[in-house]
C-alpha cells in the first residue's frame, strides 16, 4: 500500500522512526532515468499519464515533463480516482473521493500509463484498472511507480520501476513531493499501529 | 352515598404509629366496623390486627375524578379489574370513570354495569361519569336524569375525549344538571382550532413539523363556559387544565362567584414539550404538554386552590397504539400509580404545598365535587376508615411493565419519584398491603 | 453515519464531506456513456414511499442503481399497507429480508426518526411530514456552491408556505450550518409559530427581499391552503408572493433562482421566469442523483458504525 499518510518530514509527533533512503536528488534522478526507460519502449506512440491520487498525479505531470524534454510525446496527463473501485472500502470509516480528470482525447485506442509512487499489494493498481475500463478501451495500460516494495497480493508488476526497495511487513514507505510535502525523499518508516 | 362493601373486616385493625396530615407526633388508629373507632397514643391492639407504620403520613383515600377504564370496549388496554388495581396501588379508594367507553356510557344500563363491575373487583369504589350527549357525538342530550337516578347514581358527566363545543347544547346540559344536583366537566377543546393538531402550539412543535394545537382552543371554551355556567346559575368543572391562561381566566371567574372547579393533571404539573424532541408517542396526549411557564402557573394555581385539584385522566393504550409514529399514535399516560409520587415530586418537595394541602386536592376536594359524600372525610373517630398510608422519604423507579394496569404507556419509565404508598384502606378493609393489593 | 434523518443533526464537516463526494462523483460520470459505479454492488437499498412522488424517488433509485445497487421501490397504498400493517412492521419486515438501507417518505413527521429506532438497517429521510428532507436541502446546497463558488456569507431568501413546509426547515437549518444567512418571506398564517428565535430573518414584503439576496428559493404553495384561511384566493397568493418576471428584474444579475418542484406555474413561479437561465431547476435535479449517490456511499460504502 502506498504512503498517504505520509505528510512533511519534520511534521509529526512523537514519530515513528524515519530514515531516508533516497534524497531529493535520488528523487530527481530516479524520474529522469523512468522518463528515458518509458520513451525507449513506447516511442513514437502517444502517451497518455494517468495519475493515482495523491502523489500519482505530481509524479505523472513530472514524469510527462521529463518525457516531453527528451522528447517523447505526451498525448495528455490525467487524473485518475480509484476510490470506487477499491476492494476494502468497508473496513474503514467512508473515505472521501478525489477527483478524476482525463485528457480531452479520452482512452480509447490509446497507450495509457498508470502512474503511482508506491507499488505494494498491487490492489490500488487493479482498481485502477477497472477504473480505466468504465472511461475507454485503451490500446494498452502500463503501470510506472516510484517505488516496487514488494509483498504483492495479485499477479501484478510494474513496467517501469524506479526503485525496489525490499522491506518488511511492519514497515512503511513514505514518498514525500514538493507538491504536496515539505521536500522530495523517499523515507522508511517503523508501522505506528 | 354509596353502599357499605359486603366484604367488611371482622376482626378490627389497629394502624399503630401514624401521623395524619403528615403532622404532629405519631398516633394509633382503631378500625372497627370499616369506621375509625378511636384515635390517639398507646391504643389497646388486644384482639386486633396490627400493622406497625412507623410513623408514616395518612391521608384520607385519594379520589379521582378522571380515570379511563376502557371498559367496556378496549379491555386489551385496561379493565375495571386493573384499573381498580393501578388505582389502589397508587392510593386511591374512588375514581370516576369517563364514558368514552365502547358502548359509550348514556345511557343508565352501561352505567350500571360499570358500577356493579366496580363493586364485584370490590377494590375502590368506581363511580362512572355519564355522558353529556348521545354517542358523544355533541347533537343532543344524553339521558342525564336516568343516569342519576340509576343504580350508579351518576353526578358528573362528561363528553371527555371530545368537547361539548355547541354553546346552546352545553348551556342545556349546565342548566338541566343544575336541576339533577350534578356537574358538567368540559373536556375545554375548541375542534375547529385543534384539527389535525399533534402537540402544543409552541417553537417546539412548529420546529419539528408538528401542526399546533393553540392554548386559545382550550382558553376560549373556558372563557365561554364560565359566563354560561353563570347565566345558568349551574356548576361547570373544567377537565384537565393545562395553560396559565386557561388559570387566569378561572381566576376571574372565582372572583365573580361563578360555580366552577378545576383539575390538572400530574403530568401537567410535571412534563413539558421539551419532550417532542425524539418524536415518542409517549409523551402524546389531549390536551398537550404546554410550556415550562404553564407547568409553573399550574403549581401555583393549584396551590392557591384556583385549579381546585388533582385528576390523572389516566388513559391506558395497547402497545401498538403507543409504538409508532406520533399522527399515528393515540394520546393519553397512565396516571393512577404514579400521581402522588408526582405530586410529591412538583409540589410537597418545593414547598408548595404540605400534606394538608395534598389532602384536600387529591382526596377532599375531588370528593365534594363528585358528590362522592364517604370519601375525602377527616381523619377522625365517627368518619369512615378510608385511607391511605404513605412514605413520604421512600422512592421508587417507574417500570412500565410491573405496573397493575395491562397497557405500559407511562411517561415516567425509568424515572425514580419520591414517595410511596404503603396501605390502602376502603371502609376498613386493606385493599394495599406493604405496596401489594390484598383482598 | 448511521443514518441521514436531518440536517438539524447534520454538523459542518459532515455536510461539506457529502457535497464534497456528490462533487467528485459528478466528475467521475461526466462524459461516460455507461453510468454505473460497482461500489455499492451488492448491498440492495429499499425505497418505501407513502406519499406520491415521482420525482424523488425516480432520483433515489438512479442514484443507487448507477451505485450498481440493488434498489426496490415499495410504494404504500399497495398490498399490505393498504392491509393496515404498521409502519413499523413493514420497516421490520424490509429489514428481515435482507435491505441494507431505506429510503423512507411518510406523512407523519418524525417517521424516519421512529424507524431508526426500530431496525438496524440504514434509514434515510426522504421527507416526513412538515419536518425535514435532508437530501433536498444537500442538493439545493450543491446547486447554490455551483453556482455561487461558496455559501459562507451568502443570503438566501426562502419564500412561500414555510408552516407546512419540510424543504424549508431542512434548508434553514444547512444554509446556516454552511454559513449563509437565510430570510424567510411569507404572509404570517404561513409562518411557523416562533419563527423569530430561528436563526434567520423574516418579511413579509418579497419585494424589499429581492434586491439584497444571492439566492431566492420558491416553495410550492398547495392551493388546499385557501380552505385553511392560510390566504384568500390563488390571485392574491401569486400577486404578493409569486416570483414574477418583474420580480426578477429585482435581483441582482448573478442571483440563483431554486424550487424543489414540482413547480405551479403561474402560482409562485410565472412561467417565464421558471424557464429563465437563473433558474437553476433542471441542475437541482441532477444534482439531486449524485447528492443521493454521494449520501448511500457514505451510508452503505464504509465500515458500519457501532449502533
Amino acid at each position: 500500500m502506498s504512503s498517504r499518510t505520509g505528510t512533511g518530514a519534520a511534521g509529526e509527533a512523537g514519530p515513528p522512526q524515519q530514515h531516508e533512503l533516497l534524497s531529493a536528488a535520488d528523487v530527481a534522478r530516479t524520474v529522469a532515468r523512468m522518463a528515458h526507460q518509458i520513451i525507449e519502449r513506447t516511442a513514437p506512440e502517444p502517451l497518455v499519464l494517468l495519475g493515482i491520487p495523491t502523489r500519482g498525479v505530481p509524479l505523472a505531470h513530472r514524469l510527462a515533463a521529463r518525457i516531453r524534454e527528451f522528447g517523447g510525446t505526451v498525448a495528455g496527463v490525467g487524473t485518475l480516482d480509484v476510490t470506487l473501485y477499491r476492494d476494502d472500502l468497508r473496513r474503514r470509516p467512508p473515505r472521501p473521493l478525489e477527483t478524476t480528470e482525463l485528457p480531452e482525447g479520452g482512452l480509447d485506442e490509446v497507450l495509457v500509463v498508470l502512474v503511482d509512487d508506491v507499488l505494494y499489494s498491487g490492489r490500488t493498481v487493479r482498481a485502477a484498472l477497472d477504473a480505466v475500463r468504465e472511461y475507454g478501451r485503451p490500446r494498452a495500460v502500463q503501470l510506472a511507480v516510484l517505488v516496487d516494495r514488494g509483498h504483492r497480493e495479485l499477479p501484478i508488476r510494474a513496467d517501469y520501476v524506479g526503485k525496489n526497495l525490499p522491506t518488511s511487513r511492519d514497515e512503511e514507505i513514505g514518498v514525500l513531493l514538493t507538491e504536496t510535502d515539505a521536500a522530495d525523499a523517499v523515507v522508511i518508516r517503523r508501522r505506528s499501529r | 352515598m354509596s353502599e357499605q362493601t359486603l366484604s367488611q373486616r371482622t376482626r378490627p385493625l389497629l394502624l399503630h404509629g401514624i401521623r395524619p396530615y403528615g403532622t404532629g407526633d405519631p398516633v394509633d388508629i382503631l378500625v372497627r366496623d370499616g369506621m375509625i373507632a378511636e384515635l390517639g397514643t398507646g391504643l389497646d391492639g388486644t384482639g386486633a390486627e396490627v400493622l406497625d407504620m412507623g410513623g408514616l403520613v395518612v391521608l384520607p383515600g385519594l379520589v379521582d375524578l378522571h380515570v379511563h377504564l376502557r371498559e367496556p370496549g378496549r379491555e386489551d388496554a385496561e379493565t375495571i379489574d386493573t384499573g381498580s388495581a393501578a388505582a389502589a396501588l397508587g392510593g386511591y379508594t374512588a375514581v370516576f370513570a369517563m364514558a368514552n367507553t365502547d358502548p359509550v356510557a348514556d345511557t343508565a344500563v352501561i352505567v350500571e354495569h360499570v358500577h356493579r363491575r366496580g363493586r364485584e373487583v370490590g377494590l375502590v369504589d368506581v363511580h362512572p361519569v355519564g355522558a353529556v350527549t348521545v354517542g358523544l357525538r355533541g347533537e343532543r342530550l344524553a339521558e342525564l336524569g336516568g343516569m342519576a337516578c340509576s343504580r350508579a347514581a351518576v353526578r358528573v358527566f362528561s363528553d371527555d375525549g371530545v368537547c361539548v363545543h355547541d354553546p346552546l347544547l352545553m348551556r342545556r346540559a349546565l342548566e338541566y344538571t343544575r336541576g339533577l344536583g350534578g356537574v358538567v366537566a368540559q373536556h375545554a377543546e375548541d375542534p375547529r382550532l385543534t384539527a389535525g393538531a399533534q402537540a402544543h402550539d409552541g417553537e417546539i412543535a412548529a420546529r419539528l413539523g408538528l401542526a399546533g394545537w393553540p392554548a386559545a382552543a382550550e382558553e376560549s371554551v373556558v372563557a365561554r363556559d364560565c359566563l354560561l355556567a353563570r347565566d345558568a346559575a349551574a356548576a361547570l368543572h373544567v377537565c384537565h387544565v393545562s395553560t396559565a391562561g386557561t388559570v387566569a381566566v378561572l381566576r376571574w371567574a372565582k372572583e365573580r362567584g361563578i360555580q366552577v372547579s378545576a383539575e390538572v393533571t400530574p403530568h401537567h404539573l410535571l412534563l413539558t414539550d421539551e419532550r417532542l424532541v425524539g418524536f415518542d408517542p409517549i409523551n402524546k396526549v389531549n390536551p398537550p404538554l404546554r410550556t415550562a411557564a404553564d407547568t409553573e402557573a399550574l403549581r401555583a394555581a393549584l396551590a392557591e386552590g384556583t385549579v381546585d385539584c388533582v385528576a390523572t385522566d389516566h388513559a391506558p393504550h395497547a402497545a401498538q397504539d403507543k409504538d409508532c409514529e406520533w399522527s399515528a399514535a393515540r394520546p393519553g399516560m397512565l396516571g393512577l400509580q404514579t400521581a402522588l409520587s408526582v405530586v410529591v415530586a412538583t409540589m410537597v418537595r418545593p414547598g408548595l404545598l404540605d400534606w394538608r394541602g395534598v389532602a384536600r386536592v387529591m382526596s377532599e376536594r375531588p370528593a365534594r365535587i363528585g358528590g362522592a359524600g364517604d370519601q375525602g372525610r377527616p381523619i377522625a373517630v365517627g368518619e369512615p376508615a378510608t385511607l391511605v398510608l404513605v412514605d413520604p422519604d421512600g422512592t421508587w423507579t417507574v417500570r412500565g411493565a410491573q405496573l397493575a394496569s395491562l397497557a405500559g404507556n407511562t411517561p415516567y419509565e425509568g424515572m425514580e419519584l419520591p414517595g410511596q404508598v404503603v396501605a390502602t384502606l376502603l371502609r376498613g378493609q386493606v385493599t394495599v398491603e406493604d405496596g401489594q393489593v390484598r383482598g | 453515519m448511521r443514518h441521514l434523518l436531518s440536517t438539524a443533526g447534520l454538523e459542518r464537516a459532515a455536510a461539506l464531506a457529502l457535497l464534497d463526494t456528490a462533487d467528485r462523483l459528478k466528475q467521475a460520470l461526466l462524459g461516460r456513456e455507461v453510468h454505473k459505479l460497482p461500489t455499492l454492488r451488492g448491498r440492495t437499498v429499499v425505497t418505501l414511499f407513502y406519499e406520491n412522488s415521482t420525482r424523488t424517488r425516480a432520483s433515489f433509485e438512479i442514484a443507487g442503481k448507477w451505485m450498481s445497487a440493488d434498489v426496490v421501490n415499495i410504494s404504500a397504498g399497495g398490498s399490505s399497507v393498504a392491509k393496515g400493517e404498521s409502519l413499523r412492521d413493514t420497516a421490520r419486515t424490509l429489514a428481515a429480508m435482507g435491505a441494507d438501507c431505506v429510503v423512507v417518505r411518510h406523512p407523519a413527521s418524525g417517521a424516519a426518526h421512529r424507524m431508526a429506532g426500530w431496525v438496524s438497517t440504514h434509514v434515510v429521510n426522504a421527507g416526513d411530514g412538515a419536518h425535514e428532507h435532508p437530501t433536498q436541502a444537500l442538493l439545493d446546497a450543491a446547486t447554490l456552491r455551483d453556482r455561487l463558488g461558496h455559501l459562507d456569507g451568502r443570503s438566501v431568501t426562502i419564500v412561500g408556505d414555510v408552516v407546512h413546509s419540510r424543504v424549508a426547515r431542512s434548508n434553514m437549518h444547512l444554509l446556516t450550518t454552511l454559513g449563509a444567512r437565510v430570510h424567510l418571506v411569507a404572509p404570517p398564517t404561513l409562518l411557523p409559530t416562533g419563527v423569530h428565535r430561528w436563526p434567520v430573518t423574516v418579511g413579509h414584503d418579497l419585494d424589499a427581499a429581492l434586491p439584497g439576496t444571492d439566492a431566492v428559493m420558491m416553495l410550492r404553495v398547495q392551493a388546499e391552503r385557501m380552505h385553511g384561511g392560510f390566504f384568500p384566493s390563488a390571485r392574491e397568493y401569486s400577486i404578493r408572493y409569486g416570483l414574477s418576471e418583474a420580480r426578477l428584474g429585482l435581483l441582482p444579475e448573478h442571483a440563483v433562482v431554486l424550487h424543489p418542484g414540482p413547480m405551479l406555474r403561474g402560482m409562485e413561479i410565472a412561467h417565464s421566469v421558471a424557464d429563465s437561465p437563473r433558474a437553476a431547476i433542471t441542475e437541482q435535479v441532477r444534482n439531486g442523483v449524485h447528492v443521493r449517490m454521494a449520501v448511500l456511499y457514505h451510508l452503505l460504502a464504509a465500515q458500519e458504525d457501532q449502533p
